[in-house]
């Protein structure tokens, strides 16, 4: 069935080059994107993995969006392993478009050994890397993640700031984290004629997240702290691509990540999927 | 928990039901509504336009947006006649979102007045 989506529906793409951060942006409503991220780190002296998620995001309103994901990591001379499941939704509170436009996050997750990084909170570090998958997979992390997300559009830039903060049902205390992002088409004009390679398929920025410590121990004491460019580029077929060299601040953090992503944005999916039965687009 | 994250989805509900009364160029700011297009009937910003609303609003307002189920025709007198360049510009950065039309704040401004270009030539 994907791939009867994949080879018939006209599409689209105008994607932030972000990982980590989240904009403001919400799906279209009635539109799914399927995106595929991966992250490969080195944290000496472990051995290198690749963290995998595949995503399904799916715009229910134009004010809230709700996506579900699949997450997997492969470890150099160890294993490869399914390592969970995250639900998210996003809900954008006020209906026009601000100086500052806010987007309320809640996610719940159940992962154990996961190395996706999609975010760095509390005292997350090179250290959670190093252990093998059969004794990371014993501690499975269930926790909901809030975040307050915060995005500008300005002259052709995006800026967003993600406030992060993650409750484990357990009782471990309350972490916090952050993430900011600023981004920008490189052209903002678009062409008369379609292209393939010209500025305005590509967009770049730069990224920075990490951890701000726990309920006890507030502050960037003892925390992961990351940084670097990012850019994508969207196909004529309006598959993005998506790739960002991250390198860590500091002995806490992992040296470097280089992230990975594809993406794919099927459009009006029931309506598409009842075409196909025969009733009305 | 169960109960805040419903109160909250009530909250939001009942928040785009209120937005959806009423007739949204009402909304436009008398400084939007007289906002003119960069790109005022030029032909290469036509053409763009017409790639942009292919990408990005074909699938909902139909290839020549004759409209589709419950999405309007952009080809309407309210559009094409009443609504000046610069209210379809406030509709489409702040969107209607109550009413399913999302906002378009992510495509930079100038592709905003070029599909805005298209859609005007459509009278």
């Amino acid at each position: 069935m994907l791939l009867l989506l994949l080879s018939a529906v006209p599409l689209l793409a105008q994607e932030r080059p972000y990982f980590v951060t989240y904009s403001h942006d919400m799906e279209e409503p009635g539109n799914l994107e399927i995106e595929i991220m991966s992250a490969v780190g080195t944290p000496a002296p472990g051995s290198r993995f690749i963290g995998s998620s595949m995503e399904f995001e799916y715009g229910v309103k134009a004010w809230w969006t709700t996506e579900f994901y699949l997450n997997g990591q492969s470890t150099q001379n160890d294993s490869t392993i399914f390592t969970g499941i995250r639900w998210e939704n996003r809900f954008r509170p006020l209906m026009r478009e601000h100086w500052i436009n806010p987007v309320l996050y809640v996610e719940y997750e159940n992962t154990a050994a996961d190395k996706t990084i999609r975010e760095v909170v509390g005292h997350d570090g090179k250290a959670d890397f190093l252990e093998q998958n059969g004794e990371a997979r014993q501690e499975t992390e269930r926790e909901f993640e809030f975040k307050l997300i915060l995005g500008s559009n300005f002259k052709g830039w995006n800026i967003s700031e993600n406030i992060i903060a993650v409750k484990s049902i357990y009782n471990d205390p309350w972490e916090f984290g952050y993430a900011l992002g600023a981004a920008r088409p490189l052209a903002l004009v678009a062409g008369a004629k379609p292209c393939s390679f010209c500025r305005e398929k590509f967009a770049a920025g730069v990224e920075m997240y990490g951890g701000l410590g726990d309920r006890h121990s507030f502050g960037l004491n003892q925390t992961a702290q990351y940084l670097g460019p990012t850019l994508n580029w969207t196909a004529p077929n309006g598959t993005t691509l998506s790739f960002s060299p991250q390198f860590g601040l500091n002995d806490y953090s992992i040296p470097r990540i280089y992230r990975f992503g594809i993406s794919y944005e099927v459009n009006q999916l029931f309506g598409h999927l009842n075409f196909r039965r025969g009733g009305k687009p | 928990m169960i109960r805040v994250f419903i109160f909250l989805m009530v909250a939001f509900a009942s928040c785009a039901a209120a937005e959806a009364d009423g007739s949204w160029m009402k909304k436009v700011p008398p400084r939007d509504h007289e906002r003119a297009s960069p790109f005022h009937e030029q032909s290469e910003a036509v053409a763009a336009g017409k790639r942009l609303f292919g990408a990005h609003c074909a699938s909902c307002h139909g290839e020549n947006a004759e409209g589709k189920k419950k999405k309007p025709a952009l080809t309407s007198e309210r559009v094409q006649q009443q609504a000046t360049e610069g209210d379809i510009h406030w509709l489409l950065v702040n969107g209607n979102m109550g009413r399913g039309m999302p906002s378009w704040a992510k495509l930079p401004d100038p592709q905003l007045w070029q599909l805005i270009a298209y859609i005007k030539s459509l009278h």
